[in-house]
């Protein structure tokens, strides 16, 4: 289950920074674009490098973060889950509790300060399970932009809720019906947007993924995740936590959460894929399950493909997860050893589901109670009075329709 | 500009042969896209024939790909059918070997990466050229990634063919066009594929910046369907690419008897507008 230790001890000295210049983890990331966006896509890193010393930036993102979106975030006690469980003690980082409903908006938020700095007018963005979609309305009708949302026709039957969100914020969603009419199709019909109207539009991709800069932007505007977190358990509990715990779809909850903790290597960072109904082609969404090394949407990482490099089909219960490629830092992070990634069932995730909502009165979102589902799994082997942290990445508002027909109630 | 000069350490191949005959006659290329595997895999080289005999001077071959992001919805579904007839690159590989029998038409493999760096990108060229292809265009690799593919990659006798878009700055251009291989494919306009009405403004005065930088000729794509785009595009390059447009007949005719005959009805004006150019 868990990805070997060894090379990280080995490398204690090893500094972490990155990506490189080039834009690449290792053998992953990079800028695996068509000509037409490249240098568009070396206009963003350099308007970023320079945002990210510029004082006034900061604290215009700072302010926005506190005021608007709610941070900080409170890292909750589970008191009730811990106990049914017995032996270890577990927190949540409460992301479900900012504005939007997930940790999205810590991103649109950097992003649209970012395409004001470009002086871009028009923003466009991708959703699976539409809370990145609203995040993106968002921050666009708080800044006055036009908006534009691609998602998946499958998952706007799926998550119809968050689609009359959008709408009501001013957004315009097309449904996509390529494909499997997913995640997937819904970022390949943003990126042909984009590279009709680059000079005009700026768009906010809503994971770690992606062409170099953006695994490296939205990781940054996530770090607030874990530099919070890492604040408040110290505070709270006097020592560092034992594991912390994430869903990982493209990867963007975890890799925030994951980052400030990167230092400590007595942690455990456990990044949890959707299994699906089994782990079988066109089943699940587990990349470190069958998948290999490949190119998608501009970078290159694990992601499932079959044995003649075409994208495979994926399912998840969590529209958020179904996705065939994991952000690129999480492959070069397993390799180092440095993160851990096992995946859970759909029917795990729904019974996680359903037991975080009847114990503590918090209905997390179908993606973050995978996370929830896998300490659940996991607890009894963990050792005595482990502490663990879950990432609640979301809330489950949009989800309960779903579930309530699956669990039937 | 481009006055014909051979290719540097490398012999002369079709694509150098083809635009020094049409060079001489003060002829433009027709350069003509169509997926492979569409309608099925031997169909597509029928289409292939077909465009020969109607005059296209080189033709670029897709590889059709599950995610085809750069492309718009008339090459996407030309894609979906093609890997719905279970096309695969070896199949295609193995249809090319083929047709290479009894034809010399140069031919470029138009590709995303993820199909081919699954297949094993220098098995890919090897294989690809042995087979009979003379270049490939790698959609998805910008000249930075391909260093960083652990070092020099070998194309053996594979021309590698670089995209320059309206975004290129001046200072890559310059850099893709002295790498340049074979030709460089100038993408006319911002956008996916597919056929537009009118022409990218502005054109002229790119491609007058493209000849101050490459030694090789300048081919034009993305938008161009009709003779009179052709016309006009040959008269500022070396060659003019026309692709959604062909590949849409195919949609249309793929199931009829006379596909063959519909496509040369379609190249035949548009070759004769890219070869009327006179100076």
């Amino acid at each position: 289950m868990i990805h070997s230790l060894k090379y990280f001890n080995q490398n204690k000295s090893l500094k972490y920074h990155l990506p490189d210049k080039t834009g690449h983890f290792g053998p992953y990331g990079g800028t695996y674009v068509p000509e037409t966006l490249f240098s568009v896509l070396q206009e963003l890193t350099q308007e970023y490098r320079k945002a990210r010393t510029d004082p006034k930036f900061k604290s215009e993102l700072n302010s926005l973060l506190c005021e608007y979106a709610g941070r900080p975030t409170p890292l909750y006690f589970a008191s009730r889950l811990s106990s049914f469980l017995g032996n270890i003690k577990i927190y949540l980082k409460r992301e479900d509790l900012l504005h939007t409903g997930a940790h999205k908006i810590n991103n649109a938020l950097g992003q649209i300060l970012l395409a004001r700095r470009m002086r871009k007018n028009r923003v466009i963005a991708e959703t699976g399970a539409g809370q990145h979609g609203v995040a993106t309305a968002t921050v666009a009708a708080r800044f006055g932009m036009e908006c534009v949302i691609y998602m998946g026709a499958t998952d706007m039957q799926r998550q119809a809720l968050n689609v009359s969100r959008m709408r009501l914020l001013g957004a315009k969603v097309i449904p996509v019906t390529a494909g499997q009419a997913t995640l997937k199709e819904a970022i390949n019909e943003a990126m042909r947007d984009w590279v009709t109207n680059v000079r005009t539009t700026h768009y906010i991709l809503g994971s770690a993924l992606g062409a170099h800069p953006y695994p490296m932007i939205v990781r940054d505007f996530h770090r607030i995740i874990g530099i919070e977190t890492l604040r408040q358990i110290k505070k709270r509990e006097k020592r560092l936590p034992d594991f912390l715990v994430a869903c990982v779809g493209g990867g963007s909850n975890a890799i925030g959460f994951f980052h400030p903790f990167l230092k400590f290597p007595s942690i455990q960072l456990i990044g949890v894929e959707a299994g699906g109904t089994k782990i079988s082609p066109g089943f699940h969404a587990a990349r470190f399950q069958g998948g290999k090394l490949g190119i998608l949407h501009g970078t290159k990482t694990w992601l499932l493909a079959n044995d003649d490099g075409q994208i495979q089909l994926t399912h998840s219960v969590s529209a958020g997860l179904d996705y065939a490629a994991i952000g690129p830092e999480h492959s070069f992070l397993r390799d180092l050893g440095k993160t851990h990634y096992d995946y859970v069932t759909d029917d795990e995730a729904l019974e996680a589901f359903h037991l975080l909502s009847k114990l503590e009165g918090i209905i997390p979102a179908l993606e973050s109670a995978h996370a929830v589902a896998w300490i659940i799994k996991n607890a009894k082997n963990l050792p005595q009075n482990s502490l663990v942290i879950a990432n609640l990445s979301g809330r489950g508002d949009k989800d309960v329709q779903q579930a309530a027909e699956i669990l039937g109630f | 500009m481009y006055k014909g000069n051979k290719q540097q350490g490398k012999k002369q191949g079709r694509i150098e042969r083809k635009f020094e005959e049409l060079r001489e006659s003060g002829q433009s290329a027709l350069v003509v896209y169509i997926t492979g595997g569409d309608p099925d895999v031997k169909r597509s080289f029928a289409v292939a024939g077909a465009v020969e005999e109607a005059g296209g001077d080189i033709l670029e071959l897709g590889i059709p790909f599950s995610d085809p992001l750069a492309d718009g919805p008339v090459i996407q579904a030309a894609s979906t059918r093609a890997l719905r007839a279970g096309t695969t690159v070896e199949l295609l590989l193995e249809g090319l070997r083929e047709f290479r029998r009894h034809s010399e038409i140069p031919v470029v493999l138009f590709t995303y990466l993820n199909p081919i760096f699954v297949y094993g990108m220098e098995r890919f060229f090897m294989d690809a050229e042995e087979a009979g292809a003379d270049g490939v265009l790698i959609l998805d690799l910008p000249p930075e990634e391909e260093r960083q593919m652990g070092g020099e990659l070998r194309f053996g006798g594979l021309r590698r063919i670089r995209l320059v878009a309206p975004t290129t700055t001046e200072e890559r251009i310059k850099r893709i066009c002295q790498k340049a291989d074979g030709f460089v494919y100038y993408v006319s306009r911002e956008g996916v594929t597919g056929e537009r009405e009118d022409l990218a403004a502005g054109l002229g005065e790119r491609i007058s910046l493209l000849k101050q930088y490459a030694r090789v000729p300048i081919c034009v794509g993305f938008g161009i369907s009709s003779s009179e785009q052709v016309a006009a595009v040959a008269r500022v390059a070396d060659g003019v690419v026309v692709g959604s447009a062909v590949v849409r007949r195919v949609e249309e005719f793929g199931c009829s008897t006379n596909l063959e005959g519909e496509i040369r009805k379609f190249i035949t004006p548009l070759a004769k507008a890219a070869h009327e150019k006179s100076f």
